[in-house]
């Protein structure tokens, strides 16, 4: 459940980043293969926004789809890291996309 | 365009701020853009940060002291019941006369894994996590407080056995070494796929028991180079020693300690 101490860092990138004004929306990124899971994320921020600027905010998460390029040049879509590529089946892909964890913005009061 | 949604600026935009799976949004179309822009622009700040931002620093932080002090550092990571400590005994017993070694013990309670490493003869600090599921750069910044860095080669991080958690959590080790016994499923590296990614080395240990199990061997290694092509494997048995004099060589390469 490092979901938990994650929402707790994204809450308070947010607080030190909103300016002292009360937090509507946060928008974040999670890649697919960040291992860490939308629903949770969801679950822990009710609770680390409590007595926060981020409390009763909605929280907008976009997922992004992972993407690997191959050694022989191909890219493709990658949705674990043993994807093999879909065009000599090799595998261990470089990650293009997919590994990402940010806070994009936040609509403030 | 809105950089929330999408909307085009002719929208104006109503958001329903209560925290509901649905994120709805209801658009209201027409109205004039200058009242989009006064409800809703100057009310967006753009942050684009990594989450995990303020971990990665203390661990630049965390890896830059190693470099400085030549300490080479391994994030022991592996789910619970592994081996890693008896591995760290067997290690730390055998590589007393050529290597100065430390060791970071992470688990939720109970400073029985300090123990033993203590029975080493080694310097050892117990981290106690509580409800946490993973160590992160601060807790091993301040553990490094208690060690005379000026006096040691080899740092091993014995992290808290899961084989989820540590796996997004630089603590600024030089690599990290995933344990699999093979009391466990061989398919452990498609399961865990991250972990098993983000190791430089990953040890099978208990290897000894290989003749009361049915643990294919082949397949296990085949699915871990499946993930991590370039994963370089020691199958050994802490117990017995099998297999560790190949470990050591590459920690005694790898840390300079090899003369």
């Amino acid at each position: 459940m490092h979901e938990l101490s994650i929402t707790q860092s994204m809450v308070e990138l947010c607080e030190q980043n909103a300016g002292g004004r009360k937090v509507l929306a946060v928008t974040m990124e999670i890649g697919e293969l960040s291992g860490v899971v939308p629903d949770s994320v969801e679950f822990c921020f009710e609770a680390c926004s409590r007595d926060t600027l981020l409390e009763g905010a909605t929280l907008i998460i976009q997922v992004i789809p992972g993407r690997g390029r191959c050694g022989c040049g191909a890219e493709s879509p990658l949705s674990t890291y043993f994807d093999p590529c879909p065009v000599c089946g090799g595998f261990g892909l470089s990650v293009v996309a997919g590994e990402e964890l940010r806070v994009r913005e936040l609509e403030v009061e | 365009m809105c950089t929330t949604c999408g909307c085009s600026p002719t929208d104006t935009h109503q958001q329903s701020y209560a925290h509901d799976r649905q994120h709805h949004h209801t658009h209201e179309l027409n109205l004039p853009r200058q009242l989009h822009e006064h409800n809703h622009q100057d009310r967006i700040i753009a942050i684009e940060s990594d989450i995990l931002s303020k971990n990665n620093l203390l661990a630049s932080g965390n890896r830059a002291l190693f470099r400085e002090k030549g300490i080479f550092t391994l994030n022991l990571v592996s789910s619970p019941g592994s081996g890693k400590t008896t591995l760290l005994e067997r290690t730390l017993t055998d590589l007393r006369n050529s290597t100065r070694c430390a060791v970071i013990e992470g688990d939720q309670q109970t400073s029985n894994d300090a123990d033993r490493i203590a029975a080493t003869g080694v310097p050892v600090r117990q981290i106690n996590t509580g409800a946490g599921c993973h160590l992160d750069a601060h807790m091993v910044s301040h553990a490094l407080e208690e060690f005379d860095l000026e006096n040691l080669n080899l740092l091993f991080v014995e992290n808290v056995g899961n084989l989820v958690c540590p796996a997004a959590f630089d603590l600024g080790e030089d690599h990290k070494v995933v344990v699999l016994s093979v009391t466990e499923g061989e398919d452990k590296p498609l399961k865990y796929p991250q972990m098993f990614h983000n190791s430089t080395v990953m040890l099978l240990n208990k290897v000894d028991l290989l003749p009361y199990l049915e643990f294919d061997v082949t397949k296990c290694l085949e699915m871990a180079r499946r993930v991590n092509p370039e994963i370089i494997i020691f199958q050994l048995s802490a117990k017995t020693g099998q297999g560790m004099e190949e470990w050591y060589g590459w920690l005694k390469e790898k840390s300079g300690t090899g003369n």
